[in-house]
């Protein structure tokens, strides 16, 4: 123990001890689960307060969780965005075509096709619901689970097989982790795998967009562990104090590899509350109820797109799967965690919601998904025509030195004749293996 | 000198001031923020103030408070959100007040900003201009005097560049906020008001007669990558950058030494052709900077004068350096390597 100043008098005496605090999540491997002890809010119950409203008016909906879709399958309340039924139907498609993906993906890895993967696994509406609520220009930073918007996008699929195998169709030539897509042409910006470094980057094209009298604003996704990066805070306060036209998306999935939301301060409060400390606008929503998502998200754009201030929305779900492919998660949490989730599977939700309304039917499911495997297996084996990690060297080297700087200085210059001299001696007589 | 004054003849346009260098760099962002409208100013304290050191005052009040603003004490989000401004397509040149600051922001210059262009395969591009006073000299104790130059030159993706004169401060600058690529543009404050010859006790001569100080109206670049020949000689070449190129300039001149000083001017890129070419020429090599010693930017230029120039070399390579310690702010002089440091390591190496 470190030296007290006061050495002559005994350690704590006549005061209380003090306790470290470490947390706990309430289930481990093999406990059974109970999840009664999260507050499900009643759909419909909570009100809609106008877009342009003053921050401190969400107060209340930073602890509440806003809901749509009731037990019934049915839309409730003031914030049920009326979507049209072909709007639904385009809605679970894109969640189908994702759960589609992830899960060739997933295969792929397992059978050596590529290095990693991420499943997005009962996160689905964080992303394809939000991304479906916002303008297909408006700016969109996120974090690595959003291959939803993209896909909502409408990004092609083999571009994005292409990006997770570093093949020779890859366009960001085998520099990035798969999953780490970027796509200027559809407003995706570049993923890092530094946690939420995105988010104060969002604020700052935010901020650029309204600085040039633009009419796009910018969303950022980041995991409910990244809040506790510096990034997040310095986001919020830049977004508050220019007023970005921003939204900050928070995915609280409970789970940062295997650390429960409770080492980024969830014990103590809601992660949608960290904006009432900022004077941002703060929505704590069902993240596995598509409506939910979609109608919050949208009330957040047009609230930026009006110039009425920026929006922190956590987006309260489930992390269904692992981390990745290289995480195991039995090893850390209750294999029950995943089934008694008690806010559902937002794919399950909205077919439910779709046959509620007489607009869906199972055969009508079940063709769909059929249809949507096969054009994902069609993808993958066209994007496999370009090649599969580890199968050769798909890039040429001299890649490997382009674009760090806009120009090729002579120390990369030289650095680049060596590589070459060496895939000469190293690679066959140059030719990748 | 003479070669300065050639190349403010050769900007041709006739009309010239004597300015300091914070004038210099007020004028440069100035020129930039009228013939460029994506350019913005930003900073703790840099609009209605000015700046803590003035290099941005007037601005706001010319351009407008969505040009040039102030910001949160926030260097991570300063840096955050010009990488974000970047990807927009603006060109923004944010202000780090003290480059002993720059550390929270280092994640988002080293790990975004850095290798943005690379990892989007030129999709994304991060084109911001950090500008940041740096070095010692003026009684800023440990959190006010640091050179963290060689922590950035160590980053692929990242330009470095540095001063020593107001004319190379405005033309250099110029060239960095029209640069594609993320620069650190380190202002060294100990010469923002004059040259500074080392010798602490004599009184700083005002930029005001400086040669070096006559700056063209309007727009001129210096190219980054091109050292500047700050004397020609034989005896030995001497590479330095900022404060550190008149302080060794100085003690040349006091020690009568035919050297040949190179101001190196930007770190990355990296003039080699100049340094191989005077260093072969000369024979031996001293390197002059203020940061601490160990893995230095001189640890860097030693090994290239090593590999390249071996066989023209007289003597080992000299490492003029500060010590491997905080700056201390009672001891300041004592950890500045001033004239007697370079001195002796002079006399060391034409002694060999």
């Amino acid at each position: 123990m470190a030296d007290r100043p006061d050495a002559d008098r005994e350690a704590g005496a006549n005061k209380p001890a003090l306790r470290l605090h470490v947390p706990e999540p309430k289930f481990r491997p093999g406990d059974a689960v109970d999840f009664s002890h999260v507050p499900i809010s009643e759909p419909g119950k909570q009100p809609r307060p106008d877009e342009a409203c003053d921050a401190r008016e969400t107060e209340g909906l930073c602890y509440d969780l806003i809901r749509v879709l009731g037990d019934d399958d049915r839309a409730h309340g003031p914030w049920d965005p009326k979507l049209d039924p072909d709007t639904l139907r385009t809605m679970l498609g894109h969640f189908a075509l994702v759960r589609a993906f992830d899960e060739r993906m997933f295969r792929g890895q397992r059978q050596g096709k590529t290095s990693f993967y991420m499943k997005c696994t009962g996160e689905e509406a964080t992303s394809v619901s939000a991304a479906m609520a916002l303008a297909s220009d408006d700016m969109v930073f996120p974090s690595y689970r959003q291959q939803g918007v993209l896909i909502a996008r409408g990004y092609d699929l083999v571009e994005m097989i292409n990006q997770i195998y570093s093949n020779k169709g890859d366009k960001l030539k085998g520099r990035q982790l798969p999953i780490m897509y970027s796509s200027r042409e559809h407003s995706f910006f570049s993923i890092s795998g530094n946690l939420a470094t995105q988010t104060p980057q969002a604020v700052g094209w935010a901020m650029a967009s309204a600085i040039k009298g633009d009419s796009r604003i910018a969303a950022t996704w980041v995991g409910e562990g990244s809040t506790a990066e510096g990034d997040f805070h310095s986001a919020c306060t830049f977004a508050t104090v220019y007023n970005a036209p921003v939204i900050l998306n928070v995915i609280n999935n409970q789970w940062a590899i295997s650390s429960f939301s409770g080492f980024a301060g969830s014990e103590r409060t809601t992660f949608a509350a960290r904006a009432l400390g900022y004077g941002l606008a703060g929505l704590r929503v069902d993240g596995n109820d598509a409506l939910a998502v979609y109608a919050t998200q949208r009330w957040a754009a047009n609230r930026a797109r009006a110039n009425a201030g920026p929006t922190l929305i956590e987006y309260f779900t489930y992390r269904a799967e692992g981390h990745s492919t290289s995480d195991d998660p039995s090893g850390y949490r209750s294999a029950q965690e995943r089934e008694e989730w008690p806010l559902g599977d937002p794919v399950m939700r909205l077919k439910n919601h779709l046959i509620a309304l007489g607009e869906w039917d199972e055969d009508r499911q079940a063709e769909m998904d059929r249809e949507t495997a096969e054009r994902v297996k069609a993808a993958t084996k066209e994007a496999e025509k370009n090649g599969i990690l580890g199968h050769g060297m798909h890039q040429p080297f001299r890649t490997m030195f382009e674009d760090v700087f806009e120009e090729l200085p002579w120390n990369l210059k030289e650095q680049a004749e060596q590589a070459t001299r060496e895939r000469l001696i190293k690679f066959n007589g140059g030719r990748p293996q | 000198m003479s070669t300065e004054v050639q190349d403010i003849q050769a900007a041709g346009d006739g009309a010239e001031r004597r300015l300091n260098m914070i004038e210099a760099i007020n004028d440069a962002l100035d020129i930039m923020l009228e013939r460029d409208p994506d350019v913005i100013v930003m900073g703790e304290d840099v609009g209605y103030f000015g700046g803590v050191f003035r290099c941005t005052a007037g601005l706001q009040q010319k351009y407008g408070k969505t040009r040039v603003f102030d910001t949160p004490i926030s260097e991570c989000g300063i840096i955050g959100v010009a990488v974000g401004m970047g990807a927009y397509g603006l060109r923004p040149v944010p202000e780090i007040q003290f480059a002993d600051y720059i550390y929270p922001g280092l994640d988002q210059l080293v790990s975004e900003a850095a290798r943005l262009r690379y990892r989007s395969a030129t999709e994304y591009i991060a084109p911001m201009t950090v500008r940041s006073p740096f070095g010692g000299g003026i009684f800023g104790g440990q959190t006010h005097s640091q050179s963290p130059e060689a922590l950035f030159t160590h980053v692929s993706g990242l330009k470095t560049v540095i001063p020593s004169t107001p004319y190379d401060a405005k033309g250099l600058l110029i060239s960095c906020i029209e640069d594609n690529d993320p620069v650190i543009f380190f202002e060294p404050k100990r010469i923002y008001n004059g040259p500074f010859s080392g010798f602490y006790d004599k009184p700083a001569e005002p930029w005001k007669r400086h040669p070096q100080s006559a700056v063209p109206e309007g727009y001129y670049k210096i190219p980054l990558g091109k050292a500047r020949t700050v004397s020609e000689g034989e005896a030995l070449t001497v590479l330095a950058y900022g404060t550190m190129v008149h302080v060794a300039e100085s003690v040349c001149r006091e020690k009568g030494v035919d050297a040949e000083i190179l101001d190196l001017r930007t770190l990355v890129p990296l003039d080699i052709e100049a340094i191989e070419e005077s260093v072969k020429k000369t024979g031996r090599c001293l390197i002059v900077h203020e940061a601490t010693r160990t893995s230095g930017f001189g640890a860097e230029l030693s090994a290239l004068v090593t590999e390249r120039c071996f066989y023209h070399l007289e003597a080992p390579v000299e490492r003029v350096t500060g010590f491997d310690t905080p700056y201390p702010h009672s001891l300041e002089w004592a950890y500045f390597p001033g004239p007697i440091r370079i001195g002796e390591a002079i006399d060391k190496l034409l002694s060999e």
